[in-house]
């Protein structure tokens, strides 16, 4: 088949579902949560359970794939992205037993998601007080005691950590070291449920923006877990030791950015057109057209601007697609997730502080949303591996060369 | 489905082109930019794989696949060679496909089959005009009709004339709007100067003064009915932004391996951040910027209305191949301000991206 920008039908009426969800529920209760910061939105939250994880379009013919997950995020996030991030789904914790689980695992952890019991979350627990982008450097420790170990340590900055840790249902991803002498062949992933003796809620996060996301410090004191709970296997790979492609250990749980980046440059990208979204509506309103076939010499300095911020959020939302379309072909992609990862967070970054200033004084009030999506946009720069961190994967890459030759 | 990958047919395409500038375009282009000459047995060569027949109609001896996707493949690949070179390889497109798309049938008959036969014929295409502010949309070139014939006044710029053919559309503004004209290189009236320029120097151009140029009425492009100069320029644009893409991608791919090689401090400057994240900016601008590109195109193929896609195009490619350029001779140091070696080259051919336009459409 050759390139083609022509978006599936099914994925339209997707977008079509998702952009009117964002717009009945989201958009409403924006300000209110941003606002109310540690409050549980319960509106979203009871709605998205019981009726909107449930509804959506019937598929009519091929869809789009891992794009058209990018396309429902993109909606979501630009209805707000703070909620998106607190809606009751398996998230990250989620992807990273989709990736690394065995079916079993699967089957126990993720299918209370299609259940019909009470609102469930998933979370990832990596960050840690003294280990952020260095996440081999994890301090949080898994000791072998019969058939359980046992998980002892601090984890900071964990997305959705505590409707994860507290709720029924859900469970936390919780990244620890069984051998603090091996480096990243030490640290395995260890699926945590919900209620977990041992495992304490000690936090939350006041934020600059995405305030109706609940970012936990959990605290893990002698917390017991199955070895069944254990995500891949817990053979210990020496530091330098090439990892076997069986090994689903730190290798796995990397590999889940790859499939997680996309969506968060999805994320990105909507929060980024809801700024672009009402800078153009206003123009708009005020009878400024945007004149695509003015010479450079006559351009504004106005139109120049809203045209670099279509223009960068386009290649960012292509990017994007990008990454997740290989994902369809079951094609390696971390170059790519990274470079979408990278331009994204950044672009959106830039548009929405563009758009603040672009709207003078409203833009800076708390009267319009404007503001909050600038608050809101700064995250994508920074988690899930800052843009400093995807600059470097993608060097290495392209340039060829191991973690070794590039620090 | 959206998908970004090319088809096995594209991918053929691509790797022909891509060949044909690396063994024939990249070997000659230093000389060609010292000598401020085109190589001829370049321009054949290329002539020879099709490049431009192969978008014109089949009634005409082309091979009936107009694409403006496939004329950005093309576009990046032979840019990559040399911007120079792939913009006079791709000139005849500047005459043949504006005539093939909005041509009368008289025109089509007249026009197209020449650069359909053997011998490599250029084309040349007067939009631009010599004064601060020139607008394509509104050329201050006047055509005004006499009977039955025009009468062109005004000066062009940026006019691209090789030596090879006899003739070259010219837009002029009549009764407000812009309408292409062509007009024979010899026509009384019209004085063709050379001009020096920055870049792009194995690419002849001139200025062009018309006092009192008389053409037919049959001379206007599209006859009674006109054309969509729109579109015209939509097209130029995406075929200019794909261009700078190979010029970017050229420019990335010297500095990545010149990055890789050059020694500082006991390591490869490489592995020094501050050298390996300006490379893996170049690498993620360009990548993006392609993809906006590939769109535009493709929408101008479904029949859309794309200048808005073009022009977001061509403006992010300016500002990307510029930094990656730049960036280039910044990464080559002092190297890179030496003749000896390509990146001022690349910069000085990537400063006419964001002058030129539409100089080279498919």
């Amino acid at each position: 088949m050759p390139i083609s920008f022509e978006m599936s039908e099914t994925t339209r009426l997707a977008q079509d579902y998702y952009r009117a969800m964002a717009t009945d529920h989201l958009r409403p209760i924006s300000r209110k949560y941003d606002t109310q910061e540690h409050d549980l939105p319960t509106e979203w939250v009871d709605w998205y359970w019981n009726h909107g994880r449930k509804g959506g379009p019937e598929d009519v013919g091929p869809s789009d794939g891992f794009i058209q997950v990018c396309v429902q995020t993109e909606e979501l996030c630009w209805g707000d992205a703070g909620l998106y991030l607190r809606t009751p789904f398996a998230g990250l914790g989620g992807a990273a037993v989709g990736a690394a689980g065995t079916k079993e695992q699967k089957k126990r952890f993720l299918s209370v998601f299609h259940g019909d019991g009470g609102p469930a979350w998933g979370a990832m627990a990596i960050t840690e007080p003294s280990a952020g982008s260095d996440s081999a450097a994890i301090q949080t420790t898994a000791t072998r005691d019969g058939d359980d170990w046992i998980l002892n340590g601090t984890k900071i900055f964990c997305t959705a950590g505590e409707g994860a840790s507290q709720q029924e249902g859900g469970f936390v991803v919780a990244w620890a070291t069984v051998d603090p002498t091996a480096g990243r062949g030490g640290i395995k992933a260890f699926v945590v449920p919900a209620g977990t003796p041992g495992m304490t809620l000690v936090g939350l996060e006041n934020k600059l923006g995405i305030r109706a996301s609940d970012t936990a410090t959990l605290q893990f004191d002698d917390c017991r877990v199955p070895t069944a709970n254990l995500l891949g296997s817990a053979e210990v790979k020496k530091r330098d030791a090439k990892a076997s492609s069986g090994d689903k250990g730190f290798k796995g749980a990397m590999a889940t950015f790859d499939a997680s980046r996309p969506i968060v440059a999805a994320m990105a990208v909507g929060v980024g057109r809801a700024a672009l979204d009402y800078v153009l509506e206003e123009l708009d309103r005020q009878g400024v057209r945007i004149r695509y076939d003015a010479p450079p010499a006559e351009l504004t300095a106005l139109e120049r601007d809203v045209m670099e911020m279509e223009a960068e959020l386009q290649a960012a939302r292509l990017l994007t697609w990008r990454a997740a379309s290989m994902m369809n072909r079951g094609r390696p992609n971390s170059l790519e997730a990274s470079m979408a990862k990278a331009k994204a967070g950044l672009a959106v970054t830039r548009i929405t502080q563009k758009a603040v200033e672009l709207l003078g004084p409203p833009g800076w009030s708390k009267k319009l949303l404007v503001e909050k999506w600038m608050r809101d946009a700064k995250i994508n720069d920074i988690y899930e591996g800052t843009q400093q961190i995807n600059q470097l994967i993608v060097a290495r890459r392209i340039l060829d060369y191991p973690s070794s030759m590039l620090r | 489905m959206i998908d970004f990958e090319p088809s096995d047919e594209q991918l053929l395409i691509i790797e022909t082109v891509r060949q044909f500038a690396e063994q024939e375009i990249r070997p000659v282009a230093r000389e060609c930019d010292e000598d401020g000459k085109l190589s001829n047995s370049v321009l054949a060569q290329a002539h020879e794989l099709g490049l431009v027949a192969n978008g014109l109609p089949e009634e005409f001896g082309g091979g009936g696949e107009r694409s403006a996707l496939t004329g950005a493949l093309i576009a990046e690949e032979l840019a990559w060679g040399d911007l120079s070179q792939a913009l006079a390889i791709l000139s005849p497109g500047l005459i043949a496909l504006p005539v093939a798309e909005f041509g009368s049938d008289a025109q089509k008959q007249a026009t197209l089959p020449r650069y359909a036969r053997e011998q490599f014929v250029p084309g040349g295409l007067a939009l631009q005009e010599p004064h601060f502010g020139s607008d394509p949309f509104r050329p201050t070139a006047r055509a005004s009709r006499d009977g039955e014939s025009y009468v062109l006044e005004g000066e062009k710029a940026l006019v691209p004339w090789i030596e090879g053919d006899d003739q070259v559309l010219v837009f002029a503004d009549e009764d407000g709007t812009p309408q292409g004209f062509l007009v024979s290189r010899e026509a009384e009236g019209l004085v063709a100067t050379p001009e020096q320029n920055l870049g792009l120097r194995a690419l002849p151009t001139v200025q062009l003064a018309l006092s009192g140029v008389r053409v037919p009425a049959s001379a206007r492009l599209g006859e009674a009915a006109g054309c969509d100069l729109r579109r015209i320029v939509a097209q130029g644009r995406v075929a200019m932004a794909a261009a700078g893409i190979g010029v970017a991608r050229a420019t990335f791919e010297v500095a990545r391996d010149y990055a890789k090689e050059r020694e500082a401090f006991g390591v490869k400057i490489a592995q020094k951040q501050a050298i390996a994240f300006k490379l893996a900016d170049m690498a993620i601008e360009i990548d993006g910027a392609r993809l906006l590109t590939w769109e535009a195109a493709w929408r101008l193929d479904q029949g859309e209305d794309a200048l808005r896609e073009a022009t977001l195009a061509i403006q992010q490619v300016r500002r990307v191949a510029m930094d990656a350029s730049d960036g280039s001779v910044q990464v080559f140091g002092g190297h890179g301000y030496i003749r000896e070696y390509l990146p001022e080259m690349h910069l000085r051919n990537a400063r006419g991206l964001t002058v030129l336009e539409a100089t080279a459409l498919l």
